[in-house]
């Protein structure tokens, strides 16, 4: 849409409309007491070359993962992004965040979404995915809800090991419904603790939710969750937040998971200090009418061609009220394209050969640091150590030597104040990781 | 329009037939008229207990999804199964095979306060025009 500013003529006349003198009168109704009575504190204008040097200036104080060698994951990770990824959203027709309305101008964007749809259907194991959600935390907080939902049950459980952030959403999400969630520990192995899950399940329990591979990279028995959750009649909630994880192990619907929800910024989204990313949802067939969010349907027009639309719209808002499963009526188009791309670009061998090296990497420098391991179970490309010095002075050191060390995890747990999460992707290349384990082990 | 006697009626548009203190609910011909092409019923779990105008479930067609109401207080007995996968039943039948719940009145005093058929005849063309 073009932005066309008004010209004073144009000022006149609604004003003249609305029978006032100046556009100051509008604001009578807000008491001089409020108002900052000055010009606001800006600096002067300035010409664009001197707009450009003054960014390009700030931009230059950055530390990217373009030039340095990153060990960061943590829900965010640092994966390769194919150019076409950038040529084909770059398109005008693409160029738009929001989920069309109508299908008689908007095919092509609904093929794409209705696309995107069948990929995370396929990857995850699932019969129905939405058009996408927010991003992984808030994905998860939608299939606590939906939870409660499909069960009539008011209680879930929840995985000590789903991320933090996604932990914090949830809690936001449910603080002033009348649902309840109970945390369910990790043992030595960093898996949920079987024997605590069993106890805590119950005939009110809607939901078991935990993450896979899960904030300390293990990979959880997904199977032998579900295997006691659906005897209680509780449903299984995966989340994921490397989805390049699912390019490698069994999709987690083939093991037994109801809903997986997830964060799709690993399928070429750039880092972006933290979004926007891609919220990711899919579900079982049974239980598609309590889905959130909106769904691309394909169907024939009067003609017998293929064709695309929304379905299921009466779920929303805009149709059910305060009655809808879900108060978000939008999705991430354009990560949601940017997903779709990226799968197609790399197909499904493609996909496990990048998977295949996170995990060979990985592998690579956990056996570099092999006695500093905190968890026996197995990991994806993400696992803990202990460090020889505090993790923050640690990251300092590996600063130094132009490389962003891991997560320190005594920022979201006061346990383990000394413990490190180390994420390595198919960019980290061996001479980083030996430099890693060099500075890590000279401490 | 299609109002059969004995059946007792909502404003809302729902029936109820009423046999000792056993009731069966539905929605009424000019009900399914008004929503066209029914593609999917919600129904409540059996056992469930609604008071008087709480919606049960709700009927959605093609073009739009309407909450039912209970027209009296009691507990489901039992939901009409069938109609999940054939929901157009109540377009073609909406009084017998298209019924949708079984209740167990607990206050038959209440069908006072619903309309007989003629009621119902009388209502649908002074307020809608019919």
């Amino acid at each position: 849409m073009r932005y066309l500013s008004l010209t004073p003529e144009e000022r006149r006349e609604m004003l003249a409309a609305l029978g006032l003198e100046n556009v100051d009168q509008l604001f009578s109704s807000i008491p001089a007491t409020v108002r900052l009575g000055r010009r606001l504190n800006l600096p002067a204008p300035m010409s664009e070359s001197e707009v450009l040097d003054f960014f390009k200036a700030a931009g230059a104080k950055n530390v990217s993962t373009e030039d340095r060698a990153c060990f960061l994951g943590a829900g965010a990770y640092n994966h390769f992004i194919p150019s076409v990824i950038d040529s084909i959203i770059s398109r005008s027709e693409f160029y738009t965040a929001y989920t069309p309305y109508q299908p008689e101008i908007s095919q092509g964007t609904l093929q794409s979404i209705f696309e995107y749809q069948t990929l995370i259907c396929q990857l995850t194991g699932m019969d129905v995915a939405n058009a996408s959600l927010y991003d992984g935390s808030s994905a998860t907080a939608e299939a606590t809800l939906m939870s409660t939902r499909v069960t009539g049950r008011k209680r879930v459980l929840v995985s000590a090991t789903l991320h933090p952030e996604y932990r914090r959403v949830l809690g936001t999400y449910i603080s002033n419904l009348d649902i309840q969630a109970q945390e369910i520990r990790c043992g030595d192995d960093g898996r949920l603790d079987a024997a605590e899950l069993a106890s805590a399940l119950s005939a009110d329990v809607a939901a078991v939710i935990l993450q896979s591979p899960n904030f300390f990279g293990v990979i959880e028995d997904i199977a032998a969750v579900a295997g006691v959750a659906r005897p209680a009649g509780a449903l299984t909630v995966v989340a994921v937040s490397e989805a390049l994880s699912l390019g490698l192990l069994k999709p987690p619907g083939d093991l037994g998971a109801d809903i997986v929800a997830g964060e799709g910024q690993s399928f070429g989204v750039p880092l972006s200090f933290g979004g926007p990313y891609l919220g990711l949802f899919a579900c079982r067939e049974q239980h598609k009418r309590q889905m959130p969010g909106r769904l691309v349907g394909q169907t024939v027009d009067t003609e017998g061609r293929r064709g695309f639309v929304l379905t299921l719209s009466t779920r929303e808002q805009h149709i059910r009220r305060e009655k809808a499963t879900s108060n978000i009526c939008t999705n991430q188009g354009l990560c949601a394209l940017i997903a779709a791309i990226y799968l197609s670009a790399l197909g499904r061998k493609g996909l496990r050969e990048v998977a295949e090296q996170n995990l060979r990497k990985a592998h690579y420098l956990k056996r570099l640091l092999g006695d500093r391991l905190v968890f026996s179970g197995p990991t994806f490309n993400e696992f803990v150590v202990r460090c020889p010095q505090k993790p923050e002075e640690l990251n300092r050191r590996l600063l130094g030597e132009g490389i962003i060390g891991g997560l320190p995890l005594g920022r979201f747990f006061g346990d383990r104040t000394d413990q490190m999460l180390v994420c390595v992707t198919e960019q980290t290349t061996r001479s980083q990781m030996d430099d890693f384990a060099r500075v890590f082990s000279r401490a | 329009m299609n109002v059969p006697k004995d059946l007792f009626y909502t404003k809302e548009h729902e029936w109820i037939s009423v046999k000792d203190d056993t009731g069966v609910v539905g929605i009424t011909d000019h009900a399914q008229k008004e929503l066209g092409d029914v593609v999917y019923v919600d129904l409540p779990e059996a056992g469930s207990r609604f008071e008087t105008g709480e919606a049960f479930g709700s009927v959605e067609s093609v073009k739009a999804v309407s909450e039912v109401y209970s027209p009296v207080t009691g507990r489901i007995l039992e939901v009409n199964s069938s109609l999940s996968d054939a929901p157009e039943t109540i377009n073609q039948d909406p009084y017998v095979k298209g019924w949708m719940v079984r209740v167990k009145l607990e206050d038959s005093t209440e069908l006072h306060n619903l309309m007989s058929a003629d009621d119902y005849k009388r209502y649908l063309e002074e307020e809608l025009g019919e």
